[in-house]
């Protein structure tokens, strides 16, 4: 018999202010290849069913894999009993108005159905990538990576709420590792990991895939004879697979209200930006418009509804420098009193939802790459995220790339290897000289966001131009 | 007051040996000829209660258990995971569906050279009861003890159990009931004392003895903060900032196939260098706190030496890295990190770590730590929580937190001057996925001359 959730909520006998299901179903194929051999390869499935349960303005959970009703029963029960036994101590007293009424279904785009490609196929791709990686006998270690999931999620609750969302996920890494002595340096496809989508099997296009792999083989190679990244304060461009991280880092996680709410300062950490920013503080420079957009196609963490029910929209957060608006859900905004999104996300059936990027992309601006370089008597060009870290406040960082070039006379020209470069986040964004236009920007993502208590990993996609920045502090590797 | 204690309830980890066992005798008396399977079962009830200032943010349970099976044959491999919910019908129905599944896929892999067929390492069983408190009574346990402090964090408890078996006979089962409190203390300066607490029995009076330290602590961080401007300073690190500084061994560091990849920061150690005399690094099993097998069914030895006096003696290696490179295995897990790491203490004791710090930092936790030149073994990070300027062996006040970027050849190395000769255990207390066993046995270090650069 098929588990039915709308007719597990309709048999769930409690006397709650509200009850929410929440059932997730998700299949995982992974494919992973080394040096040409096969080093991983296989299926993971997952589902089981959240029940959240609000009672005495406190919400409690269950949550279990057990699809059958009498284990829901005693999951609601479980969930009750929580919302009831620390409702005295609740941080807020929560009403039905942070689950709204939601019904509608979203389907991610794809161009080609992901089971298009066999096994035997994929493999076989992948096996390719690893021998065009593989451009000379300095090359030590090549590895292609892919990994494609089928998601479901539906909700219901007991108070009309019926939403049905499927997703397909790609994610892919090519990489190669080259070494001269005790000079060892690794390329990737725009970062480990960061080509993840919203998509189909066309991501897999060998031409284009193949392309791709030659060219990483071969910057491995050139990194190897490269010099150092110079120490130096200067013009620091940087391409989309590093805004990626810098937008990320720098602006997503501080934009979090349940981290400006203190709920995350015993893990993840709090926040420079405090609730009395909204609508007043200087983020960065008049070019500087950071939107959050779950509504575009193709982008890796698209969705129609968020774990609340919350519709999802496109939203700016920072227009021309100003910071407009928080990632905050429907708790977070009842919580904290300002503008949020829909981002109430949770990493699977097993966890409650919280506070969580999706999309956070830069928008374009009007500079050609051309006249940005053009523009720029000596600077350094960064590509591809390797190194990262900052602080808790979300202030000072520090952030290495896999490849550069050098900028001399508006012109690319050294390869440089080991480039770094640091700075604080406000002054940082304050820097943003020049924007690129639509030409020059590209659409990233990573499955590896982590955050919360208990600990959860969530996938976010993140777009951008590339970006001019003056006056920064870049530096090499070890001596 | 006082809290009466009661276990979560037992049947079900009774209930899931009883099912896993008849799960894996259907699946091992379905293989065909040729064929050979391992099945590894992970599996947890946990409560969550997340907290902050002092109130509940989230409360609620979780029953997660999961299969992992890997099939082989021909000279091919595969895997698939799957739910365990613990009823036999639909768990038996889904994992005959997943070997289907897996005969169809092993004919389309290429052939794997370094396959590791499953052998019989031997069996063993060990359950650890614990006596945790009911998830109804936690608010009431925890929260008095914390009115009036900014008291945030996590308390995460119940069974835990991971088992194994495979078609060479091997059959392992490893239970236990734990619960960890990760909490911190937070001040008007946003300063905070970090600490946790954990065990397998919860005690009332313990904990409140632990939260009045804490609170006495905290009130040190109520000083003006100091702004130190980047240089170059001696600096204490407490067992739970060196144990950060440790564990970035497990990435990309003590692994034998990142070491054959160019991929680890220890690799100048096989080219000659060495770190400090004073630095003994071992994989300690004997602390009885995770299983001794990993997912091959490979039983660890009870001690594996990795650095002793600073010479590398050992690497963590897997049987599938030691066939692919003809070297011996330790069973060490897939990623060849550590699971039971401890640093031998050294020879400073508590009560002189400031006089002998004299004037420098004194930092009780790290933040997001991650090579800035993995070959050169640059690590950079950040300062967390209570750290604390140092003038001739006094605190002076708490720092606006520093920015570090630092070689281990050279802090690991000759800057290392002291290890205080006490460890602390640091639990593991990631909960991504699953909730982690373990943790780490840790002393204080004393460095010269840490680089600290914004
Ligand atoms: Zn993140």
């Amino acid at each position: 018999m098929k588990f039915d959730l709308h007719q597990a909520l309709n048999h769930l006998d409690l006397n709650a202010d509200w009850v929410g299901l929440r059932q997730v179903s998700e299949k995982t194929t992974t494919h992973a290849v080394r040096d040409g051999r096969p080093q991983s390869n296989g299926r993971d499935f997952t589902q089981g069913v959240m029940v959240e349960v609000l009672a005495e303005g406190q919400f409690g959970y269950a949550a279990t894999n057990r699809l059958d009703p009498a284990s829901l029963q005693g999951a609601a029960e479980q969930a009750y009993q929580q919302a009831i036994a620390t409702s005295k101590w609740a941080i807020h007293s929560f009403t039905p108005e942070v689950r709204p009424k939601a019904v509608g279904q979203y389907q991610s785009p794809f161009q080609q159905p992901l089971d298009l490609i066999s096994v035997a196929d994929q493999l076989d791709l992948l096996v390719k990538v690893c021998d065009t990686l593989h451009v000379s006998d300095q090359i030590v270690k090549t590895s292609a990576f892919t990994q494609t999931l089928e998601t479901e999620q539906i909700f219901v609750s007991s108070n009309g709420t019926d939403t049905h969302q499927t997703f397909g996920f790609v994610i892919t890494n090519y990489e190669a590792t080259a070494q001269d002595g005790s000079i060892i340096q690794k390329r990737t496809d725009n970062g480990p990991l960061a080509r993840c989508y919203q998509a189909g099997s066309e991501v897999f296009d060998p031409d284009q895939v193949l392309a791709r792999a030659q060219q990483v083989g071969e910057q491995a190679i050139a990194l190897l004879a490269a010099e150092d990244c110079p120490t130096a304060t200067t013009t620091l461009v940087l391409a989309p697979d590093q805004m990626m991280l810098q937008i990320h880092e720098s602006v997503g996680h501080p934009l979090e209200l349940d981290r400006i709410l203190g709920d995350e300062r015993n893990y993840a950490g709090s926040s420079f930006v405090k609730l009395s920013d909204f609508g007043h503080l200087v983020y960065g420079s008049p070019l500087m418009n950071i939107t959050f957009d779950p509504t575009v196609p193709g982008e890796f963490a698209g969705y129609a509804f968020d774990d609340a029910g919350m519709p999802a929209q496109r939203e700016y957060l920072i227009k021309e420098g100003l910071l407009l608006r928080g990632l905050g859900s429907l708790e977070s905004q009842a919580r904290a009193q300002v503008p949020g999104v829909a981002n109430f996300r949770a990493r699977s059936w097993n966890r409650a939802p919280i506070d969580r990027m999706a999309n956070l992309n830069l928008e374009p601006g009007q500079s050609s790459f051309e006249e940005m370089i053009g523009d720029i008597e000596s600077g350094v060009y960064m590509e591809a995220n390797r190194s990262w870290s900052i602080d808790d406040y979300r202030n000072k960082f520090q952030f290495g790339c896999e490849y550069a070039r050098l900028i001399e006379k508006g012109k690319l020209t050294k390869i440089l290897r080991n480039p770094n470069y640091r700075g604080i986040t406000n002054q940082f964004w304050g820097n943003l000289a020049q924007v690129g236009d639509a030409n020059t920007f590209a659409m990233y993502g990573t499955p590896y966001c982590g955050k919360g208590e208990p600990n959860q990993c969530i996938r976010v996609g993140h777009a951008s131009p590339t970006c001019v920045f003056k006056e920064i502090e870049v530096f090499g590797g070890a001596a | 007051m006082s809290t009466s204690v009661a276990t979560i309830p037992t049947e079900t980890l009774t209930a899931w040996e009883s099912t896993f066992n008849q799960l894996a005798d259907l699946l091992l008396d379905n293989l065909q000829a040729g064929e050979h399977l391992s099945i590894e079962l992970a599996g947890e009830q946990s409560h969550f209660m997340r907290l902050n200032a002092g109130k509940v943010r989230q409360s609620g349970l979780v029953t997660d258990a999961s299969i992992n099976i890997r099939l082989i044959a021909n000279q091919r491999t595969a895997y698939a995971g799957f739910p365990f919910t613990g009823d036999l019908a639909v768990d038996s129905a889904v994992a005959l569906e997943q070997i289907q599944q897996l005969r169809q896929d092993l004919p389309q892999l290429p052939e794997d050279p370094y396959i590791v067929l499953p052998e019989n390492y031997g069996s063993s069983r060990e359950a650890y009861p614990g006596q945790l408190l009911a998830p109804d009574q936690v608010s009431a346990a925890l929260l008095p003890a914390v009115q009036g402090v900014d008291f945030t964090g996590i308390y995460a408890s119940g069974p835990i159990v991971r088992a194994n078996r495979n078609s060479a006979g091997q059959q392992h089962w490893f239970a236990t009931e734990t619960f960890v409190l990760d909490y911190s203390l937070i001040a008007p300066s946003e300063k905070a004392v970090k600490a946790t607490l954990a065990g397998q029995t919860w005690d009332q009076t313990a904990y409140t003895d632990q939260i009045q330290q804490s609170i006495t602590q905290l009130k040190v961080l109520d000083r003006p903060v100091k702004v130190i401007d980047p240089g170059q300073y001696r600096t204490y690190f407490a067992p739970a900032a060196t144990a950060e500084l440790i564990g970035m061994l497990s990435w990309g560091g003590v692994s034998e196939a990142s070491m054959q990849q160019g991929g680890s920061a220890l690799a100048k150690l096989r080219e000659g260098k060495s770190l400090s005399p004073h630095l003994t690094l071992k994989e300690n099993f004997s602390l009885g706190l995770v299983p001794r097998f990993n997912s091959l069914g490979e039983v660890a030895p009870e001690e594996v030496p990795l650095l002793v006096e600073g010479q590398l003696v050992n690497t963590l290696v897997n049987a599938r890295t030691a066939k692919e490179y003809q070297v011996k295995s330790n069973a060490a897990s897939a990623h060849e990190g550590m699971r039971s790491p401890e640093v031998l203490p050294g020879t400073l004791s508590t009560a002189d770590i400031l006089a002998q710090l004299g004037t420098g930092l004194y930092l009780s936790n790290l933040h997001y730590l991650n090579w800035s030149d993995r070959t050169g073994g640059r690590i950079t990070g950040m300062t967390r929580y209570a750290c604390f300027w140092v003038e001739q062996g006094e605190i002076i006040a708490p720092i606006k937190d520093l920015r570090f970027d630092d070689s281990l050849y050279e802090f690991l190395g000759a800057k290392l001057e002291h290890l205080t000769d006490t460890q602390e255990f640091i639990p593991c207390v990631d909960t991504y996925g699953a909730r982690s066993l373990g943790g780490s046995l840790m002393p204080g270090l004393l460095i010269n001359d840490f680089t600290f650069t914004l």
